[in-house]
């Protein structure tokens, strides 16, 4: 069984986490990700920096910048991955990264560095689909697992498509629009995770615009098995800087806040996709 | 070849937030390229109001400098002062037949966004224009122009501050208001189908320039000649006369020489990357981070180009240089000198390479080159920046 698929199976809704590797510089970011874990992140997700980050809001781009300004590269992310590994051997760890860092160095050589790093699963935000092809192979071959995006634009027929190169859990988009912080979440977001689990048996996590407890209670209760939270814990880094010490206080205080927002599960051992009625 | 595919080049590497919208703009430029009534108002807007069709001008006194017969497509005299109306006049009536409510560009040089606040305007379609800080400052005339017409211009302080930001700030509106608003974009990149919708609008700038060589001369020319930034005005002056028998050469910013990495040279200095959409040539470091670039000329100062020319560089049907900022300013006065008209600095690099191709061509030899743009929004920044007229 995966570290991703063990996760899912033991714990439901799981918080996942996002940090940008290298943000604010190489040494402070293995910090963020180990309190992360500390603080009760049940899952990593770890950006690889990027010069254009289309898909993401200012927090996240900003965070990228930090990170390719003190020259953080994919061999830092790797080297990052590995620590992390390390620190939390059951934790599972997705690369978050844009198509063209994955392409320059090669694809198959993009796999099996992250497999050898100790990472799970790999997500190419600016890959479709269609364009996915070339991935597969190597995915499979170093038993990565493929992390694939739906969002709410997606019609019915491109959901089919996308789920079939499905692997690890589902990422569902809860909104038009990019990465960042919203005041509130859409209100279709259970008809959405129920269409979505209609297709798939894989655990479905919703993220983009996460950033209130009452945000986290609304994915648990649309009926998902995740919540991914990103801009606001990037935010946080960039709010302290030269305060390392703070920046950690302030950051497990904001999971604990947000983790809140699960109600205490009645029945913590039984699937949530087992629940849906309907 | 896949659709959406220029050999291996192009595709749609996008959020998949936005393919929804991608899916969308293919249906519905299949359908109008087929509605009569698109074409006949379309039609009508290039020759009623933008002033189509534009001249040839077959230029006496460059012709007796260069020793041979040089003709100048005048895409200047295009209403706006670029050939960037043809696209964004095509892509403002598309919205409307699509229904949208709004529409959003990026903009360089300034040129763009002067023509979709231009389109915006007679089509009534609100617009709002993302620019690179860097690119409000070096061309604020164009700045009041896109607000004299109306448009709300917006500047983009993240990354380089320059023509790649703006592209990535009108994604992330794009993604975000699918639903009332056309993404218009300027140049022949970006994922499919925004490569072959301007290349078709833009591809009546060669389709003239033909049948007018054709008449003047009985005979097709032996070089055209067009400056390459996303590459939208030489895709539109190639693009039908890719089966002749005819030399195409497509000329990039070379900025302080290619030596110094500081140029915009995407198929000269490049290698094969996937950027903003598109599989292309790219500017990029050896991680795939794009570069920063340079370019005197705003409108060329970007790291990639447009699917299709990476396409006909790697077939070998059209050739791609390079030159310098200093080449292009020379040509910038020479032409402005010579001729009586004034070419914008992107446009320039075309003259540029004119000037230096002229040694090897004979007096019977016919030359176009595409003079894509006016230079007035220049002349401010050569004569504070670069030490007056002369």
């Amino acid at each position: 069984m995966s570290r991703i698929e063990a996760l899912f199976a033991r714990k439901n809704p799981v918080f996942v986490g996002f940090t940008v590797a290298g943000d604010p510089d190489r040494e402070t970011s293995f910090g963020v990700a180990k309190t992360m874990v500390d603080a009760g992140v049940d899952l990593l997700e770890i950006a690889v920096p990027y010069s254009d980050p289309v898909a993401d809001g200012p927090v996240i781009e900003r965070a990228h910048v930090r990170a390719l300004r003190v020259g953080t590269t994919p061999d830092d992310v790797f080297a990052l991955v590995r620590r992390v590994r390390e620190y939390a051997p059951p934790l599972p760890l997705v690369l978050f990264t844009y198509y063209n860092i994955v392409y320059r160095r090669g694809v198959d050589w993009f796999f099996a560095e992250a497999a050898a790093a100790g990472a799970d699963g790999i997500l190419i935000v600016d890959l479709p689909t269609e364009e996915s092809g070339e991935v597969a192979p190597s995915a499979l071959r170093h038993g990565i697992d493929r992390i694939v995006l739906v969002a709410p634009t997606t019609s019915p027929e491109r959901r089919q498509k996308i789920l079939r190169g499905a692997s690890g859990f589902v990422y569902l988009i809860s909104l038009e629009g990019v990465t960042g912080e919203r005041d509130h979440l859409p209100p279709n977001l259970a008809g959405l995770v129920g269409a979505v689990r209609e297709k798939t048996d894989l655990p479905l996590a919703v993220g983009f615009g996460v950033s209130r407890p009452e945000h986290v209670a609304a994915v648990a209760a649309a009926g998902a098995d995740g919540v991914i939270v990103g801009s606001a814990l990037v935010r946080v880094i960039e709010e302290h800087p030269g305060d390392e010490a703070g920046m950690h206080e302030v950051l497990r205080a904001v999971i604990r806040a947000l983790k809140s927002g699960f109600a205490p599960d009645p029945d913590p051992d039984m699937p949530r996709r087992e629940r849906v009625e309907g | 070849m896949r659709a959406g595919r220029y050999g291996v080049y192009g595709g749609q590497y996008v959020p998949e937030t936005l393919m929804s919208a991608l899916i969308e703009l293919e249906e519905t430029y299949a359908r109008v390229r087929e509605d009569p009534e698109f074409s006949r108002r379309l039609s009508w807007y290039l020759h009623e109001y933008a002033g189509r069709e534009t001249p040839l001008t077959f230029c006496g006194n460059l012709s007796r400098d260069l020793g041979c017969r040089v003709y100048l497509k005048r895409e200047d005299l295009l209403h706006g002062g670029a050939h960037k109306l043809n696209n964004t006049l095509g892509q403002a009536l598309m919205a409307k037949f699509m229904g949208k409510r709004r529409l959003i560009a990026e903009t360089g040089a300034g040129q763009h966004g002067v023509a979709t606040a231009i389109a915006g305007a007679v089509l009534d379609l609100p617009v709002e224009v993302y620019m690179g800080e860097v690119d409000t400052r070096r061309q604020a005339l164009n700045v009041f122009r896109m607000e004299l017409l109306g448009a709300r211009v917006v500047p983009v302080a993240s990354g380089t501050r320059t023509l790649k930001d703006a592209i990535n700030a009108a994604m992330r509106d794009w993604v975000a208001n699918l639903g009332d608003t056309h993404y218009l974009l300027g140049s022949c990149v970006g994922p499919h189908p925004f490569p072959r919708i301007v290349r078709d609008f833009q591809s009546v700038i060669g389709e003239e320039a033909r049948r007018q060589i054709l008449e003047r001369e009985g005979r097709l020319p032996d070089i055209v000649v067009a400056c390459v930034g996303g590459g939208s005005n030489a895709i539109g002056i190639f693009y039908p006369f890719v089966n002749d028998d005819v030399r195409l050469v497509g000329v990039e910013a070379g900025g302080e020489g290619l030596i110094s990495g500081r140029h915009g040279a995407s198929l000269s200095a490049g290698s094969v990357g996937v950027f903003q959409g598109a599989l292309s040539y790219l500017l990029q470091d050896g991680d795939g981070q794009a570069l920063e670039t340079h370019s005197i000329a705003a409108g060329l100062d970007h790291p990639s180009v447009g699917p299709e020319h990476a396409m006909l560089k790697d077939a070998g049907r059209v050739r791609y240089e390079a030159v310098t900022d200093a080449e292009a300013l020379h040509a910038f006065r020479y032409l402005s000198r010579v001729e009586g008209i004034i070419p914008a600095l992107e446009s320039a690099h075309a003259v540029a390479y004119a000037l230096r191709a002229a040694d090897n061509l004979d007096e019977d030899d016919i030359l176009v080159v595409n003079l894509s743009g006016r230079g007035d929004k220049d002349v401010a920044d050569v004569a504070n920046v670069h030490g007056g007229a002369a």
